[in-house]
């Protein structure tokens, strides 16, 4: 865990300045879809571990390009590399896709407050992802799995938009395959030889074998998309105070200075970016903000 | 003798209506059977029934030259399809196929919409329960129509 003072902030034990990164190598890209890619990145120098937590994010810098939030993806048990998944859409992160491994990357965080893994303990763990979503999703996966016996049903639902843009579909069919965890896909558009699920993913909520009255829901997607599936859970009758979504906004500094990321009273890089639905909802249907 | 009243009664679809009613639905419903790659109806065709699924998964195409038949949505368990039975010409306007095997209870629109017209509070209940399949599917459909996931970072 990270916390933050004026001047520094202590991470993983060590003192650095938050706004300095650290050098870290390409180990390797892997092309998840047409547009979405996956880094495996080792510490330059030294083999610290780079501990965090499910949730958080780091701000990757590009050298002579720029620098952008992404959402950690890997295994928050597994520190040997640490792992991103994105999207490639802007110049960074376009820049980023064509890292090649042994180029180097600067890398500050990790950042922000996490899923609340451990406060779901003892319940149901739902979790909703739409598109590139599920990335940061992930290490709440692998952490639930690595402890499976702390949480009961353990269901995932995945919506994105076309069978191509399935995001680790690999892992997907290999969690589908176990027994004590249920995962259901639904593409917005099919294409020819998709026989699975096509709708949106609340379509999924109602039918999702949990206990309402003991579930704890993560969403991560669009806006539009976590607003309306924790209206759903809700119909479901989870309360508010048991969903949690990640919020995007245009994160800079990654420590709640610069304010880009501001979002009424909270700052999403410091105060989120995971927060309880209750917290957040009525920020979530303002236009303005 | 079993009827398919528990089957009804248990449906998400009919869940709560009252006793009568189920027995007027009783008389219009039969248990159907589809294998995979078998259509359930197809577009232009007199829509004759509606469809409580009991289990397996319905896909609803649209076919387009050049780009073959398009899956618009699935069904399953605890899902209704059809209601083009209500409105006239009555008429379906997609295809529906069975994507695997799928059981459903198959409800004769005729019988219903008598059983409707001559019995006004079950036509109310059961226009409410659509009104509210229709209203999901119409916020899906703008959902869909955002392209949401394109557009995220």
């Amino acid at each position: 865990m990270a916390c933050v003072t004026d001047e520094v902030l202590v991470m993983n034990g060590a003192e650095q300045s938050p706004m300095l990164p650290d050098l870290y190598k390409v180990r390797q890209v892997h092309r998840e879809t047409d547009d979405a890619f996956t880094l495996e990145l080792g510490r330059a120098a030294g083999h610290q571990p780079f501990g965090f937590s499910a949730g958080q994010f780091n701000m990757l810098y590009v050298h002579g390009i720029g620098e952008v939030p992404i959402s950690i993806s890997g295994d928050p048990g597994g520190q040997a590399t640490l792992v991103h998944t994105t999207r490639a859409v802007g110049a960074v992160t376009r820049a980023m896709r064509a890292l090649r491994a042994g180029d180097m990357l600067g890398v500050r965080g990790p950042f922000g407050v996490g899923w609340p893994v451990a406060q779901a303990e003892g319940h149901d763990v739902v979790v909703v992802a739409g598109g590139i979503g599920l990335a940061p999703l992930r290490p709440t996966i692998y952490h639930v799995l690595a402890n499976r016996d702390r949480y009961g049903r353990v269901v995932i639902l995945y919506g994105t938009r076309t069978p191509g843009d399935i995001l680790f579909r690999k892992q997907l069919e290999a969690w589908r395959a176990r027994l004590d965890i249920e995962v259901y896909v639904t593409v917005d558009r099919a294409t020819e030889g998709w026989n699975g699920n096509v709708g949106v993913v609340t379509k999924l909520v109602p039918k999702a074998p949990f206990d309402r009255t003991r579930t704890v829901a993560m969403i991560c997607g669009p806006e539009i998309m976590m607003r309306f599936t924790a209206l759903e859970l809700e119909r479901r009758g989870i309360d508010a105070d048991h969903i949690y979504l990640s919020m995007e906004r245009n994160m800079k500094c990654g420590i709640g200075l610069c304010g880009h990321c501001q979002c009424g009273a909270a700052f999403i890089c410091k105060d989120g970016p995971v927060f309880r639905y209750d917290a957040i909802r009525e920020l979530l249907s303002r236009r303005e903000i | 003798m079993h009827t398919l009243e528990p089957i009804l009664a248990e449906h998400p679809f009919l869940k709560g209506l009252r006793q009568e009613h189920l027995a007027l639905l009783v008389g219009c419903a039969s248990n159907v059977r589809f294998e995979a790659g078998a259509f359930v109806f197809r577009q232009g065709q007199e829509a004759n029934h509606f469809f409580i699924l009991r289990d397996g998964k319905v896909a609803v195409e649209a076919f387009a030259p050049q780009k073959g038949a398009v899956a618009i949505d699935t069904y399953g368990e605890g899902d209704v399809l059809g209601w083009s039975w209500l409105l006239p010409p009555y008429r379906w306007r997609f295809d529906a196929r069975a994507v695997e095997p799928t059981r459903m209870i198959s409800l004769d629109a005729r019988c219903m919409r008598t059983k409707c017209e001559n019995d006004h509070d079950l036509g109310y209940e059961l226009m409410k329960r659509f009104a509210g399949i229709i209203e999901q599917r119409l916020d899906a459909t703008r959902w869909q129509l955002l392209d949401l996931y394109g557009v995220r970072d």
